[in-house]
């Protein structure tokens, strides 16, 4: 379980994230919504130590990241994994070096082990023979992929997305959503994913965030986003014709009955 | 001023962490044979060309400057020899593989930085700065002293070959001003300002990759930026270390 206690970060005079309590739970994707600059990404970064925050507490199992050592602070990294927004992946190495990466360098496996391993989180993330590719010649939606075949392939206990879905078509979108919502279940790890796909929202979020004006704005369950009275949570969800029509009509329905 | 001190500071910071104990001894061996292969090997053509045609462009401008009889004709091998040994290849050489190798190194982790590649390694607990440059730092302590040594001997190898080609100085000549009142010193000395450079080269590149913030652009300017402060920094050394070991 990840805990946010008042964390504040600023840069210069501008305030990115102001006061933010919230609580990540074990064996659930918690979603962190919010419009492009909202600061998504920065409380992301202050989460897993990327940024220093100015104030508060980031607390692992109730142990403060913050205020560990750098070999504590290792330690809790060997045990996250993290998805960035273009992949990050390693442009010298092949798909297959790529996912043996994090094994060579914390454990003791024998390189056919190794492999082994490798094969099988390729595989979990549905990709096959592309072991030997480098991260250049594969697709967007392949390099997530491998992505977060790297990103599991320590059994992390910590899984962090940094919109997994960014630059990619709706059909691929919902396939990494959907492997996103199954390795968290199946591997019960504590998952944070940022994003602004009201989609994502409906296909994983156990847990729903919205940061608004560098505050958390709203906290509840993906069920609940949809009939919220939270003015800017609407504006933000309805911003496309299609779904103001569809809410629209929903509410007509509603008083007709 | 405050600018200098920060990036002082900023560099001894990064140093300290580079210096730290590997994660695992294994993975650093593999990527400091890559580096050997990328930053040394892969530099060699350029070093050899270069090398044989000043040796040869010395050999002729020395050979037309020494007009005076009073001058004996082998003082062409040994302006060569000196020339090369205390000067060209040691520095000039280093200045050049500050352009190659420094702005190859300033780009590639420049690179990884704006694409995430180094947060990606700060998330799976690797200390980035000590993965990235140490094998790197440790590459070109190894090989440039190889490097300019090849150097050395190509110099004057190109002179003693242009040389008789011209016909402006003879083999026995030239390589009897090789031999003239040669000191061993001279070779200990310019390898000791070899492996200063070679620190340098890669220290200061990788710490310009290191803290490139930005795009593309960036890392542009960081390559631009690292190989300027390695030449100022090399110049400054070579003067220092000359008072040193020389004065």
């Amino acid at each position: 379980m990840i805990e946010l206690i008042n964390v504040n970060k600023s840069f210069g005079k501008r305030t990115i994230i102001s006061d933010f309590s919230c609580r990540f739970e074990q064996g659930r994707a918690n979603l962190i919504i919010g419009e492009s600059g909202s600061g998504k990404t920065v409380l992301l970064k202050c989460i897993v130590g990327l940024t220093e925050v100015d104030s508060g507490q980031v607390l692992y199992n109730g142990r403060d990241f913050i205020k560990m050592n750098g070999r504590e602070k290792q330690n809790i990294r060997k045990e996250m994994g993290m998805l960035f927004q273009g992949g990050a992946l390693f442009d010298s190495k092949t798909v297959e070096e790529n996912v043996v990466f994090p094994l060579s360098m914390f454990t003791d496996m024998g390189e056919e082990e190794k492999i082994e391993r490798a094969n099988f989180c390729l595989s979990r993330v549905n990709l096959k023979n592309v072991n030997h590719l480098y991260p250049s010649e594969i697709s967007g939606g392949m390099k997530k992929r491998v992505a977060i075949a790297r990103a599991i392939a320590t059994n992390p206990r910590y899984l962090f997305c940094d919109e997994p879905n960014s630059g990619l078509d709706p059909k691929t979108a919902n396939v990494i959503d959907k492997l996103i919502h199954d390795i968290t279940i199946e591997y019960n790890m504590t998952t944070v994913v940022i994003t602004h796909d009201m989609n994502s929202v409906m296909e994983i979020g156990d847990k729903v965030l919205y940061l608004y004006n560098s505050r958390k704005w709203w906290e509840g369950a993906k069920e609940s986003i949809l009939g919220t009275d939270n003015k800017e949570l609407q504006e933000f969800i309805y911003v496309s014709k299609f779904l103001k029509e569809i809410r629209e009509r929903e509410l007509g329905d509603a008083g007709k009955k | 001023m405050t600018t200098l001190f920060s990036h002082i500071g900023r560099y001894f910071i990064m140093m300290r962490h580079v210096f730290a104990k590997p994660e695992k001894m294994r993975m650093y061996r593999i990527e400091l044979f890559h580096a050997i292969e990328t930053l040394g090997i892969n530099s060699l053509p350029i070093i050899a060309i270069i090398s044989l045609f000043m040796g040869a462009v010395i050999t002729i401008q020395a050979a037309f400057g020494f007009t005076s009889p009073w001058v004996p004709l082998y003082a062409v091998g040994v302006t060569t020899r000196d020339s090369i040994i205390l000067e060209f290849s040691p520095t000039i050489v280093s200045l050049i593989l500050a352009g190659k190798v420094g702005s190859n190194i300033a780009s590639e982790i420049g690179t990884m930085r704006v694409t995430e590649q180094i947060d990606a390694l700060e998330i799976m607990g690797i200390n980035s700065s000590a993965y990235l440059v140490l094998p790197k730092i440790i590459a070109c302590v190894i090989i440039n002293p190889f490097l300019i040594i090849i150097s050395m001997f190509l110099g004057v190898f190109g002179g003693w070959v242009l040389g008789m080609f011209a016909h402006v100085i003879t083999s026995y000549q030239y390589v009897y001003g090789l031999q003239f009142e040669f000191r061993p010193y001279n070779v200990t000395y310019a390898l000791i300002k070899t492996i200063v450079f070679a620190f340098i080269i890669a220290s200061v590149s990788a710490y310009h990759g290191y803290y490139t913030n930005g795009g593309a652009l960036e890392v542009g300017k960081s390559s631009t930026k690292a190989v300027v402060y390695c030449d100022i920094l090399i110049l400054l050394f070579n003067f220092i270390l000359t008072q040193l070991l020389l004065a």
